[in-house]
């Protein structure tokens, strides 16, 4: 077996050195009448050439590469230069654990710390951690370090149009805490958060509201008035971005005078990867810096007054607080924050403000492209980015979604996932990586243009 | 020469560099319906570097990092075993990386690939049911007692208590408060395991469950634990395990066969996928059959049309994770257990602990061996008795080019040294370092001074975390115009 090293000869040396005959005696403190089971029910070892067509054939058994794919909804498909791959394979990154030993680790800490800088510079905030496991535990992240920081509160207002799955994460994670979630409901016409109804929702106990924009429908919400009624009224304003992109593009979060920014950055330079990995991030005013979750790598010095780098402020961690620590998380994303890094250097400032806007333009193509539709009308034509919800006029969703199934076309998500009131809509997401032809093929199948 | 840390990347940035080949943007400018306001002018002083200057600054980055591929790693509780190249290959075959909203008969694949993973899991655990959703061991923990509060719940009483052993991993505690319980702490015999008759004190009405480190995070076995998981079944109190060590016993005892409800696995750890510098991982639970109906969503089922996957369910958990979870390290630890097979799964078991106890035989004439029970994966030796203190020795074992042990963990031993060899060393580099650590003991009694100077040959020399922290500098900033 490859990945044992130890030869017959060096086992029975070393059972010499420890005093044994046989391994097996090794285990004996395990209940014998339990132990050394029989594993013949399972599959013979595999070679490597067998692995490789094992998994072809079941990589096979997956069509949808064969499909042309509009799907969003909280990852999305971009482009990753072929050296983000190469570089960020290097076992060097990929095959140590938490930089434990600085010293060693300066590698993972520096491009840690540029991490941490530039997701600052995109978000405009104080500081940046080095990564939570997705969009989702993010905003549960988020909401619980605003109520940390809110003290006494123990309520907190959630955006209606903030991403489903978000939602359900938050429902788990507070559902055993003294923590109590209500909803701000949003105007079915704009697709906006309802001020008026945000406004009403907040009492005495409420630490904070969260948002997302650009929200599930993909639009943009009035992000600075959000955080001014939240202010004006002594809570905190907290924003999910689920397309990272969208902070290139789009006025900052801290701009708005947002609280603490939580979100998923996939979209730098992480693979779709069937939903995962991914790739979480925090970004927090400097406030909140003493509360926040996750790792956060700091520059320091070492005893010749070097430049160098450590994991700081782990006071606030579990292996130090136990109970008292201010998330139960430890192992994180660390890789996929390296990867987004590499990413971002190599698209570099031009790059990436080129891409962000052709991801707009791309959809702003498609929605006046779409617009002579009779069959389809894109429901919120006003603030949106790289997202937009199509309704099917007297239509059924699934039929027309089959039959663009059938010309290869993967056109969206069928919002009636989700809500009631949008059963005949669906959530289409076009990014740099389309055509000009994708696009005007999904118009004409959707009856637009021509 | 000395390796140094290169510039920040930020001072290298030069005004129109790009890295990236850039697709050319085919459709007409049309006016953006966006007002002015909300759109961003520019992202002040982002980096601007061509491909090659990417390129090196992560060469030169990367050859300050230890890693696996570079070199031992025994980090105790962290099972740094090597992280097989194929299953990064296959990991990352095109085909595999759909969207996860595409529509189930696209992906059949992909869910094949979870359901096989979750049915090895099952055979080698002892336990029925799976969930891969959660992200990491401590995700997966939350989980766990988020199912044993569910189903308590149902029961008609939650209770309030979960108790830890001292010896449990660092992330118990925390995962109990963030399930509305509180804990209780229960302290190890003078072997170094869990006395049955002091359990009982603890157990009452109130206890929730006990969670189990097994091996514990001193590398021994819970012997009594048939004994436990009976005084808490009596109780009406559940038993979870802390499944990170798993590497100790995999193949050799099923956890299901011993009494366990609920158990974690760290497929980043015993499944041999990367630890990534600090993640992704994947912390997969299994349970009793009573508990299949509280694990949260998706599920994947199979039935006579193919892969089918459910996203609600009533009576569970609810959802924990976006998505399915990180099956792209689903995929490398299920490449790793077809490549195991039957024949070598109790083999990497058997030689993970004959490793690590042949390290303690060398090393137990140098160094306080506080709890002398069995040794399974790893051996926790303290530095009672010597001229230096354990971080001395870490440091300096730098020097050798070797990574120290998880040190200062667990707390019940004084300044720790936990080492956990795993089964991918040989025995050269296991001579390798027990020859390191003679030399260092050597040097600190000759000279302390001189080893608690250390390291003399790294990229940076001892690192200052008070000033760190004092000063709190977490990102760049431009110098002051």
């Amino acid at each position: 077996m490859r990945y044992l090293p130890l030869t017959e000869k060096d086992r029975e040396e070393m059972r010499k050195s420890i005093g044994i005959k046989e391994t097996k005696e090794l285990f004996s403190d395990i209940p014998q009448d339990k132990a050394f089971y029989s594993l013949e029910g399972l599959p013979s070892a595999l070679s490597e050439p067998e692995l490789i067509k094992t998994f072809r054939e079941l990589s096979l058994k997956n069509t949808y590469e064969d499909y042309t794919s509009f799907l969003g909804g909280g990852v999305y498909q971009h482009y990753c230069p072929e050296v983000v791959n190469y570089i960020s394979g290097r076992g060097e990154f990929l095959t140590p654990y938490t930089p434990y030993q600085p010293e060693v680790s300066q590698g993972s800490l520096q491009a840690m710390f540029e991490y941490q800088t530039m997701m600052a510079m995109l978000t405009g905030m104080d500081v940046c951690n080095s990564s939570l496991y997705d969009g989702g535990t993010g905003a549960a992240e988020g909401v619980m370090l605003a109520l940390r920081k809110a003290r006494k509160k123990n309520r907190f207002l959630i955006a209606k149009n903030l991403h489903p799955e978000h939602i359900e994460v938050l429902e788990t994670y507070v559902r055993n805490l003294e923590y109590k979630l209500d909803y701000v409901e949003f105007d079915k016409e704009t697709g906006k958060l309802d001020l008026e109804d945000l406004k009403n929702k907040i009492d005495d106990n409420t630490g904070g509201i969260l948002f997302q924009s650009p929200n599930f429908l993909g639009v943009i919400e009035e992000g600075d008035k959000i955080s001014e009624t939240a202010h004006d009224a002594g809570i905190y304003s907290v924003q999910v971005v689920s397309e990272a992109m969208s902070l290139v593009y789009l006025t900052p979060p801290a701009e708005n005078g947002v609280d603490i920014v939580v979100g998923e950055a996939q979209s730098f330079g992480i693979p779709l990867g069937f939903g995962g990995p991914l790739l979480g991030f925090m970004g927090a005013k400097k406030e909140f810096m003493r509360q926040m979750p996750g790792r956060l790598v700091g520059e320091t010095i070492d005893s010749e007054g070097n430049r160098g780098y450590v994991l700081t402020l782990s006071t606030r961690e579990q292996h130090i607080k136990r109970e008292r620590a201010t998330s139960n998380i430890c192992t994180n994303q660390a890789w996929c924050a390296l990867r987004a890094a590499m990413y971002l250097a190599t698209m570099g400032k031009q790059g990436l403000t080129e891409t962000a806007k052709t991801n707009h333009l791309n959809t702003a193509y498609f929605v006046k492209q779409v617009a002579n539709s009779s069959k389809v009308k894109v429901k919120y034509q006003k603030d949106y980015y790289n997202e937009v919800v199509v309704e099917v006029l007297g239509g059924d969703v699934d039929s027309l979604l089959k039959q663009l199934e059938a010309k290869k076309i993967l056109a969206g998500i069928p919002l009636k996932w989700f809500y009631k009131d949008y059963e005949n809509c669906i959530l289409i997401n076009l990014t740099e990586i389309h055509q000009k032809s994708d696009i005007d093929q999904l118009v004409a199948e959707l009856g637009g243009a021509q | 020469m000395k390796k140094r840390l290169p510039e920040l990347m930020f001072n290298k940035s030069r005004e129109g560099k790009l890295g990236a080949s850039l697709p050319q943007r085919q459709v007409p400018e049309t006016p953006s319906p966006i007002e002015e306001s909300k759109i961003r002018k520019d992202i002040e002083n982002f980096p601007q570097l061509s491909e090659v200057e990417v390129v090196r600054h992560y060469t030169n980055l990367a050859h300050l990092n230890h890693s696996v591929d570079s070199g031992f790693y025994p980090l105790g509780s962290c099972t740094m075993k090597y992280n097989p190249k194929i299953n990064e290959k296959i990991a990352n075959m095109e085909r595999l990386n759909a969207h996860p909203y595409s529509p189930h008969t696209t992906v059949q694949g992909n869910l094949e690939i979870m359901k096989t993973l979750e049915n090895w899991l099952s055979d080698i655990t002892g336990l029925p049911a799976f969930t891969l959703t959660p992200a990491a061991g401590a995700h997966g923990e939350l989980t766990g007692m988020m199912v044993i509060r569910q189903h308590l719940t149902a029961q008609g009483n939650p209770r309030k208590v979960v108790l830890i052993p001292d010896s449990a991993h660092g992330t118990n505690p925390a995962t109990a408060i963030f399930c509305g319980y509180t804990t209780q702490e229960v302290p190890s015999n003078e072997e170094g395991i869990i006395e049955v008759e002091t359990l009982k004190e603890y157990l009452n009405e109130d206890v929730a469950a006990l969670m189990m480190t097994n091996p514990n995070t001193l590398g021994i076995f819970e012997k009594n634990i048939l004994e436990v998981s009976k005084a808490l079944h009596d109780n009406g109190s559940l038993l979870y395990m802390d499944g990170a060590n798993m590497n100790a016993f995999m193949g050799i005892v099923k956890p299901g066969d011993l009494g366990v409800d609920v158990l974690h696995l760290n497929l980043h750890k015993t499944f041999s996928t990367p630890h990534g510098g600090g993640g992704p991982g994947c912390g997969p639970i299994g349970v009793v059959r009573e508990l299949e109906k509280y694990l949260p969503v998706p599920r994947i089922e199979e039935s006579d049309n193919g892969y089918k996957v459910q996203y609600l369910n009533d009576s569970g958990v609810g959802r924990i994770k976006n998505f399915y979870g990180n099956f792209g390290v689903m995929v490398r630890a299920l490449v790793y257990l077809m490549e195991l097979g039957k024949e070598n799964i109790a083999r990497v078991a058997e030689d993970a602990v004959l490793n690590a106890n042949y390290i303690r035989a060398k090393l137990e004439p140098d160094l306080d061996l506080p709890f002398k029970s069995k040794t399974f994966h790893e051996v926790v030796f303290s530095d009672k008795g010597l001229p230096v203190k354990t971080l001395d020795i870490a440091k300096r074992l730098l020097d050798y080019g070797l990574h120290p042990s998880t040190v200062y963990f667990p707390l019940i031993v004084h300044g720790a040294m936990m080492i956990e060899p795993t089964e991918t060393e040989s025995k050269e580099t296991l001579d390798e370092y027990i020859n390191a650590m003679k030399k260092i003991l050597a040097e600190a009694r000759e000279n302390p001074d001189f080893v608690h100077n250390a390291p003399y040959d790294t990229p940076v020399r001892r690192l200052d975390e008070v000033y760190a922290a004092k000063n709190l500098i977490l990102k760049w900033v431009p110098e002051a115009e």
